[in-house]
């Protein structure tokens, strides 16, 4: 089994919660609030609560679209803002314009809306992110798999999907390193295809753990092929 | 001695049952710079309420990650709690003329409790008003002190508001319990849910021949549905609009409605309520009025795993710590969008909300109409919970500040 030259290291992420001093009312307002709030912010409300809601796998994208559902009563808006996947996007900046774009054309397209006032306020937090070392290093894919298995929701969330800002890839920091480093680039992309969307945390660890297991048996038949026939 | 020894303590690796082994070796990681380090929590009451609760869990599993954790009571006479409790209505937005003695007194016993307490720590965590007056007294050691308000501050009278001004912009930051119960103020704010155990006597699983001693000895009908409100005798809880839901649901279904909860023996108030909610169930036998003790967390979580449905429709909430409780024993939960409510009730996702008894026995009646409906939301309630409401994230969030304010020494 390859050795990889450069180890996967294990990260765990922790965030905090900082409430900010903006909040909208209404549709204009969050407009507002989106074009001027700050990058952590953008972050917390879409990348971080899918995180922290990873159970609800039937309509939950970000807190904006939940907002415009429940608070807003808009549901075109709702499922305009939940159509936005943060697996297309490798910079805040870019998400950030796409969420103005839409409320902007919704606003457009029905001004009577804009103004009238939520049952709710939304209020803008911003994530601010402690990251550290899990003292947990991996050069092989049974290594890999193991440490995969035994991380923290956050941790997986953090190597799976929050990766991409940090690589400014389409990708994921498990794949990256499962196609550089040992050369996998079949089950690096499968597994760069397991919808976060639709899978909770567990799930989607549960799929990849799966298909690591399905290619060390791989590895094992194509190793030892006799041994396999023979048993 | 004002600090305040625990006697019976879960260790850390209980949970790992609970959440995951994942999950506490990150709290293991994350702690590892702030061993040694020192952390003083100072509150006004070291039994009763929600505070005394959750630092009664977190200060041992602190303590145990290797942080020297202490926790300070803050000691008063009558005068001071009096005057203190005042604060605390006003603050929730009830009618107050505070006069300038009020202020005295928070003073004085402000200054003489800093004589004594140990205000040298890192870090310093006050929590609420009564001890707020600390940080007149923080000594230029460098050292950082975070103010922890579990209080709802969105509507509060401005003349306590603005006495405590004269603090807050002090600390180093100030924590809430939801972004809607926060101020606008100088120093940066965060956000802190507040947090069941899982572990403890009120949240933890319970044999069902408990269970079904529990019920018979309140004369509850296991085998028909529970609707339970568990709550203070306390007309923000409106107990009597509870009732008048259940009448409506009572027209479709034969159930049952359990109104659970103290507050009516040693408060004025409570028993005039709870005599309204008793006029108001005359004659139903089968809306059961239940006055519990002040601490019987083994009963209530009994009651709790027995329900159906358990509802909370209250007027106006702090965060509502109840519906995570029910959440968590995988309940689906009919509650009013008040407060710190909605956080924990993702409307279909996590549970139902309402905004009238009318819409509340509506959604009562969908839910006994459709188990399978209530079965999912109790269940994603629960990993909700799981995820975020659990006294170990709680612990998580005092690590991250911590770390987030102080450098590694």
């Amino acid at each position: 089994m390859k050795v990889a030259e450069t180890p996967f290291e294990f990260f765990t992420v922790a965030y905090l919660t900082r409430i900010g001093n903006q909040s909208a009312a209404n549709l204009e307002e969050l407009l507002v609030g989106l074009e001027q709030c700050s990058d952590a912010s953008i972050f917390h409300h879409t990348f971080q609560t899918l995180g922290s809601h990873h159970f609800l796998t039937e309509g939950f994208s970000n807190d904006f679209a939940q907002w415009a559902l429940a608070e807003a009563s808009r549901d075109a808006l709702a499922e305009q803002f939940a159509a936005l996947d943060i697996r297309d996007y490798t910079s805040i900046a870019a998400l950030r314009a796409d969420l103005c774009r839409v409320l902007r054309d919704f606003i457009a397209a029905f001004p009577q809306f804009s103004r009238q006032e939520a049952l709710d306020r939304f209020y803008f937090c911003e994530s601010l992110e402690v990251t550290m070392p899990f003292s947990l290093n991996a050069a092989t894919l049974d290594e890999f798999r193991n440490g995969v298995a035994s991380i923290s929701h956050a941790s997986f969330h953090f190597h799976f999907v929050t990766s991409r800002l940090r690589l400014q890839l389409r990708t994921n920091d498990f794949s990256h390193w499962l196609a550089g480093s040992l050369g996998l680039t079949t089950l690096a992309e499968t597994i760069d295809h397991i919808d976060i969307y639709t899978n909770t945390l567990d799930s989607a660890r549960a799929k990849m753990l799966r298909l690591m297991d399905r290619e060390r048996r791989k590895y094992e038949h194509d190793s030892n092929p006799k041994q396999d026939s023979a048993g | 001695m004002s600090t305040i020894q625990i006697p019976s303590r879960i260790p850390l690796d209980d949970y790992s049952s609970v959440i995951g082994a994942g999950e506490v070796a990150e709290l293991r990681t994350l702690a590892k710079p702030l061993a040694g380090r020192s952390v003083v929590m100072i509150n006004s009451t070291a039994v009763g309420g929600g505070v005394a609760e959750i630092l009664n869990r977190l200060v041992p599993l602190a303590e145990e990650l290797g942080i020297n954790i202490r926790w300070e009571v803050m000691t008063g006479g009558e005068d001071f709690f009096e005057v203190t409790k005042a604060f605390h209505n006003a603050l929730h937005g009830a009618p107050y003329h505070p006069e300038p003695r009020h202020f005295d007194i928070f003073r004085a016993y402000n200054e003489k409790n800093a004589k004594r307490l140990p205000l040298d720590a890192e870090f310093m965590v006050i929590h609420d008003p009564q001890p707020a007056g600390l940080i007149s007294y923080r000594k230029k050691n460098g050292n950082h002190w975070v103010w922890r308000c579990h209080i709802d501050l969105s509507h509060s009278n401005p003349a306590v508001w603005n006495f405590l001004e004269n603090y807050v912009p002090h600390y180093d930051a100030a924590i809430f319990s939801s972004p809607e119960f926060a101020k606008q103020l100088p120093i940066p704010q965060y956000l802190f849910h507040p947090a069941i155990d899982p572990l403890s006597e009120k949240n933890r699983e319970l044999p069902p021949e408990f269970i079904l001693d529990v019920l018979a000895r309140y004369g509850i009908d296991h085998l028909r549905p529970i609707l339970t409100q568990i709550s203070r005798f306390d007309r923000l809880k409106d107990p009597v609009g509870v009732i008048r839901a259940y009448r409506i649901v009572r027209r479709y279904f034969d159930c049952q409605l359990v109104l659970a909860g103290g507050g009516a023996s040693d408060d004025p108030e409570g028993a005039t309520v709870l005599k309204e909610a008793q006029n108001a169930a005359e004659g139903d036998p089968d809306i059961k009025l239940l006055e519990l003790p002040a601490w019987a967390p083994l009963e209530v979580n009994a009651l709790q795993r027995a329900s159906t449905i358990v509802i909370q429709k209250s007027l106006r909430e702090g965060f509502g710590l109840t519906v995570s409780e029910a959440l968590w024993k995988k309940k689906p939960v009919v509650a009013a969008a008040v407060g710190g409510i909605p956080t924990q009730i993702i409307h279909k996702h996590t549970g139902l909300l309402a905004h009238s008894v009318e819409g509340a026995a509506y959604q009562i009646r969908f839910l006994l109409s459709h188990p399978d409906i209530a079965a999912r939301l109790g269940e994603r309630g629960h990993q909700h919970v799981k995820e975020n409401f659990l006294i170990t994230q709680n612990l998580k969030r005092y690590l991250t500040l911590f770390l987030k304010l102080g450098k590694p020494s």
